[in-house]
């Protein structure tokens, strides 16, 4: 019998807020985490501007031992265990030291890359013939799957624990494969988000595709503009965000609280064919992402209140919008609300999805709906698409239904997830 | 350098490593690094890494090993030292 999924905890670490509480106020009064990154400078990158999480001595010693961080030199793992461990207390869950592992709940936690500047740093000492002095943990920082072995050890995970990656729909499809293991009842719980490293090994290849808004480096908080006329490039970031993916049963059973459901979703590829490629995306097979996802909720696109886009702030976000409408066949006033929250926390890659996710789910539970910043200036091809009231300026209280959170990736790659209020 | 104070010196290498802080307390000659103090086998590596770096000397990967408890550890690092 197929169970119904829902969310009972979440996790983040974003460049404009560590932790549910910081992170809800900062997307509610248009808080950039958007910071002039003086490593990038010396380094001569046209983009000087970034968003990294700030995480202090103290958090990271509630979550690593002094053992752990003897060596430790991976970002993304400091923030998937910060976001991961933060859903899994959020959603009531015990941590316990127990001989048994719990073969329920399991993890499903995406990242791009894992560790670059351990793996930086190793490289140096392999040439310089210090292999020997490398050290035990070179291995689990840099595997891909660092993360996850990371909170499955913390946690004593039994069920799944992996590590997906596909580019910046990473996160979103942590989700829907999270979704598809406990709809299916091999698991009641699974850890599900991603993770994403900072700095300028992880960042470069962006920068030299020359995609990177380089124009504000001496005024970071306007530099990343989604959806804005004067967009010029997406803001790197990272971070990661968390969610606790439960069977509606076993959440109900341990009356934990329920921030929204999941209806259903969809991932897909153009397959690099007809208007894609590496880096573009084939707007058919967008389209098609989107209406299946629909469809597989049991919803129609008239349905959906609102969307949270992937919106990075390059000339594809009117691309992105047009392929909403049709996906949606929806446009002009009949368009729902849409915001995106990389103008507050710029692109956090393979961390994208999930930190919007929660965000998406924060709207719902909460009842509001954030205003985008940066783009008052709306760009005129999507002023043409859709009404511009339904751009947000500004956050405001409203009751939600349904929220669409789409994210989409080089390769071609597609996610799109229908998250709804719960109710009884 | 006399054998209790580089048992002593050893000692403080091993700590961060060690799980079972009872037998760390109790620590002898006699004390096994993975049955006693619950040392994680992979850390064996960073304590003979610690081990180089504080007495100068250099482990080789028989040495290492046998470098199980803490009998063997000093007899290696004396032997080490005399060498020097």
């Amino acid at each position: 019998m197929s169970k119904r999924v829902v969310i009972t905890g979440l996790g983040v670490a974003a460049p404009n807020g560590v932790g549910i509480p910081a992170f809800t106020s900062a997307i509610k009064n248009g808080l950039s985490g958007i910071r002039h990154d003086s490593q990038l400078q010396e380094l001569q990158f046209s983009c000087q501007i970034a968003g990294k999480p700030e995480i202090t001595d103290e958090l990271k010693s509630q979550y690593f031992t002094d053992l752990e961080l003897r060596g430790f030199n991976s970002t993304g793992i400091l923030y998937g265990v910060i976001a991961g461990m933060e859903a899994w207390k959020n959603a009531g869950l015990p941590i316990e030291i127990n001989e048994e592992p719990d073969w329920d709940s399991g993890t499903i936690f995406g990242s791009g890359t894992s560790g670059i500047d351990k793996f930086r740093e190793s490289i140096y000492k392999i040439d310089e013939l210090q292999t020997r002095k490398l050290g035990s943990t070179v291995v689990a920082q840099t595997m891909n799957s660092g993360i996850s072995a990371y909170l499955g050890g913390k946690l004593g995970l039994g069920n799944q624990v992996t590590t997906n990656s596909s580019a910046c729909s990473t996160g979103t499809e942590a989700i829907l494969v999270a979704y598809d293991r406990i709809k299916s009842g091999q698991a009641k719980r699974i850890l599900a988000g991603s993770t994403g490293d900072s700095g300028p090994y992880i960042w470069a290849g962006f920068d030299a595709l020359r995609i990177c808004s380089s124009k504000y480096n001496d005024n970071p908080e306007p530099g990343s503009r989604p959806m804005s006329a004067t967009a010029a490039g997406f803001v790197p970031g990272s971070g990661a965000g968390a969610l606790l993916i439960e069977d509606l049963d076993s959440a109900l059973e341990r009356g934990a609280t329920i921030y929204a459901e999941i209806l259903g979703g969809n991932v897909n590829s153009g397959g690099q064919r007809g208007t894609g490629s590496m880096t573009a995306p084939n707007s058919t097979a967008v389209q098609r992402c989107i209406t299946v996802a629909i469809q597989n909720s049991g919803i129609s696109s008239a349905d959906v209140d609102a969307i949270n886009g992937h919106l990075t702030a390059t000339t594809k976000d009117s691309l992105e919008i047009e392929n909403w409408t049709k996906a949606l066949n929806r446009s002009r006033n009949d368009f729902p609300y849409i915001n995106s929250l990389k103008s507050m926390t710029g692109h956090c890659l393979s961390a994208a999805g999930s930190i919007e996710s929660i965000a998406s789910v924060l709207q719902l539970y909460e009842g509001f709906l954030f205003g985008n910043i940066n783009c008052e200036d709306l760009h005129p091809e999507i002023a043409a698409l859709i009404d511009p009231s339904k751009v947000l300026f500004k956050t405001f209280n409203t009751d939600l239904n349904v929220i669409a959170k789409a994210s989409f990736g080089f390769g071609d790659v597609n996610a799109c997830v229908l998250f709804k209020k719960y109710k009884n | 350098m006399n054998k209790e104070e580089l048992i002593a010196k050893l000692k403080v290498i091993i700590k961060p490593y060690t799980a079972n802080s009872e037998a760390y307390d109790n620590l002898t000659e006699n004390t096994d690094f993975i049955k006693d103090l619950e040392i994680n086998s992979a850390n064996l590596v960073d304590i003979v890494l610690d081990i180089e770096e504080n007495f100068d000397v250099v482990i080789d990967n028989t040495d290492m090993e046998r470098m199980l408890d803490v009998k063997t550890a000093v007899e290696i690092i004396e032997t080490k030292l005399a060498a020097k």
